[in-house]
C-alpha cells in the first residue's frame, strides 16, 4: 500500500507527461474541427446550373455510381483563396483525370461565371448555393473546402482551407489515390 | 456634470456592445417562436470563431445557420430537433454544452475522479502524520526494567557542601 502511495507522482508525472507531449505536438493544429461527415454518405441536395457556364448543375444523384471517385469543391468568387487553389485544382483534374464538381458558394452567377471565365473552369459540374443552405448541409465551416466523395456517395475525405502547399496538397493525393484503390477492390 | 457625462458615454459604448447580431429581417414574426429561436441559437457554437454562440455572432455562416435554425422551428421541429439537425451536419463541436455520453465520459467525470483522487490522497497522509502522534505502545517488561536500573543506579554523589 505504502509502495503504491510512493508510486502515484511518479504515474500523475508520467499522464500530465504525456498529456503535454500530444498538445506540443507541432503537427496538431488546435484549431481543426472534427468532421462527422467522414465516412458517411453526403448529404441530399439539388442544385441548379450557373447560367452561361455550359456545364450542369447537380444532386446528390451524381455523387453515387460514378466509376471512381470526385472531388467536390465549395468556392465563390469572392474568396480569395480560392483564387489561389484554382490553379491546383486545375492541375489535378489535368494530370490525375479526376472529376472536379464545384458548389459555388453565396455567388451571384454573373460573378462566378466572369471568374471562371477569367481563370478557367476545371469543374465537370457546377452547382448554385446561392443561399449557402446547401454548404451548411455539407457542414461547412469557410471557403473553400474540398471533400473526396466514393463511387458509392461516401465522403471520405475534407480539406478545410485551399488545397495549397506541400503539405496539403501531399495529404490530398494519398487520399485520392486511397479512395481510388478502394474504388478498384 | 461630469458625471452626466459619463453616464452617458457608458451608455452609448454599452449599448455598442450590446448590439445584437440577430438584424431585424431574420427574426421571426411571432414572439413565442423567435424565443426559442433566440434559446437554441444561444447554445449553437459559431463554427468560425469557436468560442461564440451563434446567436451573438456576426459571421456569415452563423447568420445562415440563425436562418436555418428559425425555419426548422417555423417547421414545428422541438428544440432539440433543431439541435440534433446541427449536430448532425458538425457533430457535437457546435453543440456548446458538451453531451454527456461514451465519448465524453472522461470529460465529465475526470474533474470528479480527480478530486477525489486528490483528497484520498490527502487523507492518508494526514492520517498517517497523525498515527505518529498517538500514544506510544507500552514499555515491555524488560524495557521497564532496564530503565528501572537506569534510575535506580545511584548518582555519583558529589561532595555536599
Amino acid at each position: 500500500m505504502k509502495r503504491l502511495l510512493f508510486a502515484t507522482p511518479v504515474l500523475v508525472a508520467l499522464v500530465f507527461g504525456a498529456f503535454f507531449l500530444w498538445g506540443l505536438n507541432p503537427e496538431r493544429d488546435p484549431n481543426t474541427i472534427p468532421s462527422v461527415l467522414i465516412s458517411r454518405p453526403a448529404p441530399v441536395f439539388t442544385l441548379p446550373e450557373v447560367a452561361g457556364t455550359g456545364v450542369p448543375g447537380f444532386s446528390r444523384d451524381n455523387l453515387e455510381g460514378n466509376d471512381a471517385p470526385v472531388i467536390v469543391n465549395i468556392f465563390a468568387s469572392w474568396c480569395v483563396p480560392c483564387r489561389a487553389e484554382h490553379a491546383v485544382l486545375t492541375r489535378l483534374v489535368a494530370e490525375e483525370g479526376v472529376q472536379l464538381f464545384g458548389i459555388n458558394y453565396q455567388d451571384e452567377p454573373e460573378d462566378a461565371l466572369r471568374w471562371l471565365n477569367e481563370l478557367g473552369n476545371p469543374y465537370a459540374r457546377i452547382g448554385s448555393d446561392i443561399d449557402g443552405r446547401v454548404a451548411l448541409d455539407w457542414g461547412l465551416t469557410g471557403v473553400p473546402e474540398t471533400f473526396i466523395v466514393g463511387p458509392d456517395g461516401t465522403v471520405l475525405y475534407k480539406h478545410v482551407g485551399p488545397v495549397l502547399g506541400d503539405a496539403a496538397l501531399r495529404d490530398f493525393t494519398t487520399a485520392l489515390a486511397q479512395a481510388r484503390q478502394a474504388g478498384m477492390s | 456634470m461630469n458625471n452626466q457625462i459619463l453616464f452617458a458615454l457608458a451608455v452609448m459604448l454599452t449599448s455598442a456592445t450590446i448590439a445584437l447580431a440577430v438584424e431585424p429581417d431574420e427574426m421571426l414574426a411571432d414572439p413565442a417562436l423567435e424565443a426559442r429561436a433566440r434559446e437554441v441559437s444561444q447554445q449553437l457554437r459559431c463554427v468560425v470563431c469557436q468560442n461564440q454562440d451563434i446567436d451573438s455572432s456576426n459571421a456569415g455562416i452563423a447568420r445562415d445557420m440563425r436562418v436555418l435554425v428559425r425555419e426548422r422551428i417555423v417547421a414545428g421541429d422541438s428544440n432539440s430537433e433543431v439541435l440534433d439537425a446541427m449536430v448532425v451536419r458538425y457533430g457535437n463541436y457546435v453543440l456548446l454544452r458538451p453531451p454527456f455520453n461514451t465519448l465524453t465520459y472522461a470529460l465529465w467525470v475526470a474533474p470528479l475522479a480527480l478530486l477525489l483522487l486528490a483528497a484520498s490522497i490527502g487523507i492518508t497522509v494526514i492520517r498517517q502524520a497523525r498515527r505518529t502522534h498517538e500514544q506510544p505502545d507500552e514499555l515491555t517488561t524488560e524495557e521497564e526494567n532496564a530503565l528501572r536500573s537506569v534510575i535506580d543506579t545511584q548518582l555519583p554523589t558529589e561532595s555536599r557542601q
